[in-house]
C-alpha cells in the first residue's frame, strides 16, 4: 500500500517525489494508525495532528517545487524526553507533567527543518532510565510482536511506533543501550551515534556523559539518512563535536571484503538465550561468507561495564535531575508551608521508584567520604574500558556481536529485580561508556521473537558501521519482517 | 584596635565577589545588566535551568578573570575546569552552582594593603568564575514571610570568586584590602564594584589566638556587609565578642554569623540540619580550560598600569606626596586627568592641588571626570594665567567653579582666555595702584595696621580684604601682602 | 556493606526526596544490594589511570559575549505552578 509506513524513508520519498501519494496522506495515515494500534501498544503519550499537517502540508509544496530534502514529508515521532516547543514534554514522567517548553530540541529542529512529519510524542522509560519502559509513569509500551511482551527500553515507545509501522522512523536516545536493545527486541533498526556526533541541546538530560541522541529506522540506509540531517555541530552543545559530517549514503554500498571483524568473546555471555546467539553466530557467518576475514578479540573489561554505568549514570542523573523542584515547572506540592517542603513532597511525588533509586545511588557515589571510591574509581574504570576498545580497533576494523543477551522478555519478567534488568544492557552499555558508535539490525528470530545483531565502530567511523550493517541486511531479508499487528494495514 | 586592646590577636580572610562587566551572561546569551528590564525579562531555557539547557562558556568571562587573576598577582594554571555545586535552593535553577573547585584558573597572589604606617601583603589563595544566582524577595522579614519571589535576570550572570589568605590582623586592614580591591577590579574594568548594590561581595573568615601564638582559632563566617563601613564595624564587633568569650572561658562556635548594621551586632544564623554535602564533581556539560601561555601573555600586555604602580610613579617622577598619589590614583579616570593637567606644563604640586582641591569638590557632586565640563587642557591653561598673574587665585577658582558648574565643555586654553577676556577679569598687580591702596587700607583698618606691625600676621587679613574689596577681588593678594609687610619693616 | 536507613535518610534528604520512613527499611535493601553489586568496580588496578570525565573530542567551545534574544517573562514563568507576574513564587523559606 502506498501509505504503508513500513515501507521506510527511502521508499516513501519515492512515491512522494513521483507522487504517488502526498505527505498529508501519509500524514493522515500515519495518525490512522496510531488510533488504531496505540490502544493496546500505549508507545504514544501525545499526538501532534495539526503540527503534523502543518509539516506535512509544507512538505508537499517543497516537493512540488523540487526542493526537498530526503526526510521531507515522511512520518516519525519523538520520544518524550527530547523537547518540542509547545507541545507536553513528560519524559514519561509525572514530576513534568504539563510542562510545555519554550523550545525544540536541536535534533529534533533539523529535522522538522527537513520537512519531517512529526506524529507524537512517544512514550519511554522515566527519564530514559529503563530497559523494558516499564517504568513510564505513563503505563508501559508493549511489544508488537507479541503484546504481553516489553519493547526494550528506555526508548520502547519509538521503537514499538517504527516496528508497528505508524511512522517510518522515530527518534530515540541512547544512554546505557536504550537504542539498540529495544531496537533489537522489536527488530527494527536502532542506531546510537558517536557521542557528540549528534546535539544534545533539548534532550532532558539523564547522564551528561553518556547520553545520545539517535533513531529507530526500518532500514540501514534510512537511519544514514536520519544521521545525515541531524548530525553536526551546535553551538548550543559544548560537547558536540566539530568533527565534520560525513557522507553517510556514499559508505552504505562498500560490502565486506577485506574488512576485518572482531567478535568480543566476552560478549557471548552467561544467560544469554540459546536462540539469541545462534543467531548472532549465523549472522557472523554470513558476513564472513561476504568476505569479512573474522577475528577472535577480548574486551577484557566487559563483565564491569554495567557495575561502572550505574555508578556514573545515577551520579550525573541525581544532578541533573535536581532542577526539577515543582519551583519553575512540573508537579509541586501547592499546599507546602515551606519550600524545603516542597521540594521533598513535589519530588518524592513526582519520580518513580526506579528513578527514586538511582537518585539515591548516584547522590550517595558523589556524596564526601564516597565520592573517591565510587564517582572517580568508576571513571578511572572507564578509562580501561575504552581502552579495551582502542586495543581492539587496533586490529579490527568493526566489532559484531548480539545486542541483547534476550529476545523480548514478559511484562513484569524483572520488574522485582533491579540487578536483573540492568544487566539487560550489559552487551550495550561499553559503547556507551567509551561514546563509540553502534547499530543494531535485525538478524532472526528465536521463538518468534527478534534478534539483533549489533555492529561498533570506531569513534566518527559511522561509515564503517553503516557499511557492514548495510551488507548484512543487503543479504538476508529481516528489515522487510513486520509483525502481525502490523499486516493488519489499509 | 589593636591587639592590646582587645587581648587578642585577630586572624581575618576575606572571600570576595564581584559581578564581571560583560554583555551576557556566562553560560547563555542572556544581557547580564540585570537591574534593567523587569524580573525574568533575561531569561532563557539556559538560565532557567529548563530540562534539556546546556550552558556554554562566555569566552570574556575567562579573559576578565585572567586579566583579575594577573592584576593580583596570580600564577594562572594551564588546565582548568568547571565543576558542579550541588544544592537546593530557589534562586538556584538546575539544583547546582556551575562553579570550580579543585582547579581554579588562577592561584597563589597578592594584594599589598596599608594602614597608617603598616604595610601588609595579603596572600591571595585563588580567583575563580562562577555563575550567580537569582535573587529572592520576600513580603516582609525572610523568617515570617509567607512566600518569596523568584527573580532570575541575575542567574547566570558570570562572578569571580576572590579568596584571601588568613592574612589579614586587624577590621582595618580588612576594610583597607576591600578598598584596594575594589579600586583595582574598576581599574582594569573588569567590575563595577558596587557594593550596595550587590556588585561586590565580601564574606569574611574570623577567629582569634593570643598574641604570638601560630595555631588557629576556631574561625567564624560574617556575612552581610554590604559597605566598606560595615566590614570595618562587623570586623570589629566580631573580634571583640571572640575575645570577650575567651575571656569569659567560653568556646568559639564555628558557624556563621550575620551583620545586623542596625543592632550593630552579628547574629547566629540558623544551622541546617545535615550541613550541606556539595558534592563537587567535574561538569560533564563544558570542556575543560586549556589557558595557553600565549592567551595569558597577551592579557597580562593588556593590562594597563596598576593603581599602586602608577602612584609610585606619580611619586618619582612629578614629586607629589604619597599620600596625593594615593589620592590622584582613585580611579584611573583621575589619575589620566592630572597627568593630563601636568602635561600642559603646570607644576606638578599645582596641579595636584587643583585636581585634589576644586576637581574633587564637583566631583565629589556625583560628576564623573569623563563629564567635567573643564577639559584638563583648560583646566592647565587656567591655572597657567594664575601662575603668570593674569588673574589670582580667587578669580581662578571662581572662575574653574562657574565652568565646572555650567554645560558648556571648555576644552582649551583659548577657551580659558576667551573666558577671562569676556569677564573682565584682571588682576590688578600694578605696583602703584597697590601702593595707593594699602594706603587706604591702612587708613580705614588701624587696628589691624597696629596688630599686623605688632607681628600678627593674621591681622593682614583684614587689610588685604579692604584692598580686595576696593578692586573687586581683582587684587594679587601676594602682592599686597608684600607690601604690607615691607611696610611693616620699615615702620 | 550495609546502607543503614538513618544513612538513607541522610541521602534522602541530600536529594530533598520526601520519603516516608516506613520507606526508609526497604529502600536500604534495596539501594545496598545495587552497592554491593556495583562495588565490583574495585576489583579493577586503576592505579596511575586517569579517570574519563568526558569521552567527546571537544577542546574548545566557547561564546561570544554578545546579547542574543532572551524568551521574555511571560514565557520565563509560563511553566511555573505558582507566580505573580513577574515574579515566580516559591512557599516560605523557614518553619
Amino acid at each position: 500500500m502506498t501509505a504503508d509506513l513500513t515501507a521506510g524513508i527511502a521508499e516513501l520519498g519515492r512515491r512522494l517525489r513521483a507522487g504517488d501519494v502526498t505527505a498529508v496522506e501519509l500524514a493522515d495515515a500515519a495518525l490512522g494508525r496510531v488510533e488504531q494500534v496505540d490502544g493496546e501498544l500505549h508507545a504514544f503519550l501525545a499526538r501532534t495532528p495539526e503540527l503534523a499537517r502543518e509539516s506535512a502540508a509544507a512538505a508537499d509544496a517543497a516537493i512540488r517545487a523540487g526542493n526537498a530534502d530526503a526526510l521531507a514529508g515522511v512520518p516519525m515521532a519523538v520520544k518524550d524526553v527530547l523537547c518540542l516547543e509547545g507541545v507536553e514534554t513528560t519524559a514519561g514522567s509525572k514530576i513534568l507533567k504539563g510542562f510545555v517548553p519554550p523550545y525544540t530540541a536541536t535534533t529534533v529542529a533539523r529535522a522538522l527543518a527537513a520537512g519531517a512529519v512529526p506524529v507524537g510524542k512517544t512514550n519511554c522509560d522515566e527519564f530514559a532510565m529503563g530497559s523494558s519502559n516499564e517504568n513510564s509513569a505513563y503505563g508501559p509500551v508493549r511489544n508488537p510482536w507479541d503484546l504481553g511482551r516489553v519493547p526494550g527500553g528506555s526508548s520502547g515507545g519509538s521503537a514499538a511506533a517504527v516496528a508497528a509501522g505508524a511512522v517510518a522512523w522515530a527518534f530515540g536516545t541512547d544512554t546505557g543501550g536504550s537504542i539498540r536493545q529495544p531496537a533489537a527486541l522489536c527488530g527494527i533498526v536502532g542506531l546510537k551515534p558517536t557521542y557528540g556526533r549528534t546535539s544534545r541541546y533539548g534532550l532532558i538530560a539523564f547522564a551528561s556523559s553518556l547520553d545520545h541522541v539517535g533513531c529507530f529506522t526500518r532500514t540501514v540506509a534510512d537511519s544514514a539518512t536520519v544521521l545525515q540531517a541531524i548530525a553536526g555541530h551546535d553551538p548550543m552543545d559544548s560537547t558536540s563535536s566539530r568533527h565534520p559530517v560525513d557522507d553517510y549514503a556514499a559508505a552504505l554500498g562498500g560490502g565486506v571484503k577485506g574488512l576485518r571483524l572482531g567478535v568480543p568473546r566476552e560478549y557471548f555471555v552467561e544467560g544469554m538465550e540459546a536462540g539469541v546467539s545462534d543467531a548472532v553466530r549465523a549472522a557472523i557467518a554470513a558476513l564472513e561468507k561476504e568476505g569479512a576475514e573474522i577475528v577472535d578479540v577480548s574486551l577484557p573489561r566487559t563483565d564491569y561495564g554495567v557495575a561502572i554505568y550505574y555508578i556514573i549514570a545515577p551520579a550525573e542523573a541525581s544532578s541533573n535531575l535536581a532542577r526539577m523542584d515543582g519551583v519553575r515547572f512540573g508537579h509541586s506540592a501547592p499546599d507546602a508551608k515551606t519550600v524545603i517542603d516542597q521540594y521533598m513532597r513535589a519530588r518524592a511525588e513526582g519520580f518513580g521508584p526506579e528513578v527514586r533509586r538511582r537518585i539515591m545511588i548516584g547522590t550517595y557515589a558523589l556524596s564526601s567520604g564516597y565520592y573517591d571510591a565510587y564517582y572517580v574509581k568508576a571513571q578511572k574504570a572507564r578509562t580501561l574500558v575504552r581502552q579495551d576498545f582502542d586495543a581492539a580497533f587496533e586490529k579490527v576494523d568493526a566489532l559484531v556481536c548480539a545486542t541483547s543477551p534476550t529476545v523480548a522478555f514478559e511484562l513484569g519478567a524483572k520488574t522485582q529485580d533491579p540487578i536483573a534488568m540492568y544487566l539487560n544492557d550489559v552487551l550495550t552499555i561499553p559503547a556507551d561508556l567509551a561514546g563509540v558508535p553502534a547499530i543494531s539490525i535485525p538478524c532472526g528470530f528465536s521463538e518468534g521473537l527478534p534478534v539483533g545483531l549489533q555492529v561498533i565502530g570506531p569513534a566518527f567511523r559511522e561509515d564503517v558501521v553503516f557499511r557492514v550493517a548495510a551488507t548484512y541486511e543487503g543479504i538476508t531479508d529481516w528489515s522487510s519482517r513486520v509483525p502481525p499487528l502490523a499486516e493488519a494495514v489499509a | 584596635m589593636s591587639a592590646v586592646a582587645t587581648g587578642v590577636e585577630a586572624v581575618i580572610g576575606l572571600e570576595v565577589h564581584a559581578e564581571l562587566l560583560t554583555q551576557s551572561k556566562m553560560f547563555c546569551a542572556c544581557s547580564a545588566s540585570y537591574l534593567a528590564g523587569e524580573p525574568n525579562s533575561h531569561t532563557c531555557p539556559v538560565c532557567l535551568g529548563l530540562p534539556g539547557a546546556l550552558p556554554v562558556m562566555n569566552r570574556r568571562a575567562i579573559e576578565l578573570t585572567i586579566k583579575t587573576a594577573l592584576a593580583l598577582n596570580c600564577e594562572i594554571a594551564e588546565f582548568s575546569k568547571f565543576d558542579r555545586k550541588n544544592y537546593f535552593y530557589p534562586d538556584l535553577p538546575k539544583g547546582y552552582q556551575i562553579s570550580q573547585y579543585d582547579l581554579p584558573i588562577s592561584h597563589d597572589g597578592h594584594l599589598d594593603v596599608r594602614t597608617g604606617d603598616h604595610h601588609r601583603r595579603v596572600g591571595i589563595t585563588r580567583v575563580h568564575l562562577e555563575e550567580d544566582t537569582g535573587k529572592l524577595t520576600h513580603a516582609g522579614a525572610i523568617h515570617t514571610s509567607q512566600s518569596s519571589l523568584v527573580d532570575l535576570n541575575r542567574a547566570g550572570v558570570p562572578l569571580i570568586e576572590i579568596v584571601s589568605e588568613p592574612d589579614m590582623r586587624s577590621a582595618e586592614e580588612a576594610r583597607e584590602y576591600m578598598q584596594r580591591l575594589r579600586q583595582i577590579l574598576v581599574w582594569i574594568g573588569v567590575s563595577d564594584g558596587r557594593m550596595e548594590e550587590g556588585s561586590l561581595r565580601c564574606d569574611a573568615n574570623v577567629s582569634v589566638r593570643a598574641p604570638g601564638s601560630t595555631e588557629l582559632g576556631t574561625k567564624v563566617e560574617v556575612k552581610n556587609m554590604n559597605s566598606f563601613r560595615a566590614v570595618y564595624l562587623a570586623l570589629q564587633h566580631e573580634i571583640e565578642r571572640q575575645a570577650a568569650a575567651l575571656e569569659a572561658g567560653e568556646e568559639i562556635v564555628q558557624e556563621t554569623r550575620g551583620w545586623n548594621e542596625a543592632k550593630g551586632v552579628t547574629i547566629s544564623q540558623r544551622r541546617k540540619e545535615y550541613a550541606d554535602d556539595y558534592r563537587y564533581f567535574p561538569e560533564p556539560d563544558l570542556p575543560p580550560l586549556h589557558l595557553d601561555r600565549a592567551l595569558v601573555d597577551r592579557i597580562r600586555a593588556e593590562l594597563p598600569e596598576l593603581p599602586a604602580t602608577r602612584a609610585d610613579r606619580l611619586e618619582r617622577d612629578l614629586g607629589v606626596s604619597a599620600d596625593q598619589a594615593d589620592l590622584l590614583t582613585d580611579t584611573v579616570e583621575l589619575a589620566d586627568y592630572f597627568e593630563a593637567v601636568v602635561a600642559t606644563g603646570v607644576p606638578a604640586a599645582e596641579a595636584a592641588n587643583w585636581v585634589l582641591g576644586e576637581v574633587s569638590r564637583v566631583l565629589n557632586t556625583g560628576v564623573l571626570v569623563s563629564a567635567l565640563t573643564v577639559r584638563p587642557e583648560a583646566l592647565g591653561g587656567l591655572v597657567a594665567r594664575k601662575l603668570d598673574g593674569t588673574i589670582n587665585n580667587n578669580q581662578a577658582k571662581e572662575l574653574f567653579a562657574e565652568l565646572a558648574g555650567g554645560d558648556t565643555v571648555v576644552a582649551t586654553a583659548a577657551a580659558i582666555d576667551e573666558a577671562i577676556q569676556s569677564r573682565g577679569l584682571r588682576q590688578v598687580s600694578d605696583t602703584a595702584e597697590l601702593e595707593r591702596l594699602v594706603d587706604e587700607a591702612i587708613a580705614a583698618q588701624a587696628k589691624a595696621w597696629e596688630d599686623f606691625r605688632g607681628g600678627n600676621e593674621r591681622a593682614s587679613g583684614a587689610l588685604v580684604g579692604y584692598v580686595m574689596k576696593q578692586t573687586k577681588g581683582q587684587a594679587s593678594g601676594p602682592a599686597v601682602t608684600e607690601i604690607l609687610r615691607r611696610r611693616a619693616q620699615a615702620g | 556493606m550495609k546502607l543503614t536507613a538513618e544513612e538513607v535518610r541522610k541521602v534522602a534528604h541530600l536529594a530533598r526526596l520526601g520519603l516516608p520512613d516506613e520507606d526508609l527499611e526497604a529502600l536500604s535493601t534495596e539501594l545496598t544490594r545495587i552497592l554491593d553489586y556495583v562495588d565490583k568496580v574495585g576489583e579493577l588496578d586503576t592505579e596511575a589511570i586517569p579517570p574519563t570525565a568526558q569521552v567527546g573530542d571537544v577542546v574548545e567551545a566557547f561564546r561570544e559575549d554578545e546579547v542574543g534574544a532572551s524568551i521574555g517573562t511571560d514565557a520565563a514563568i509560563a511553566n511555573a505552578p505558582a507566580s505573580e507576574r513577574p515574579y515566580i513564587r516559591v512557599a516560605a523559606m523557614q518553619e
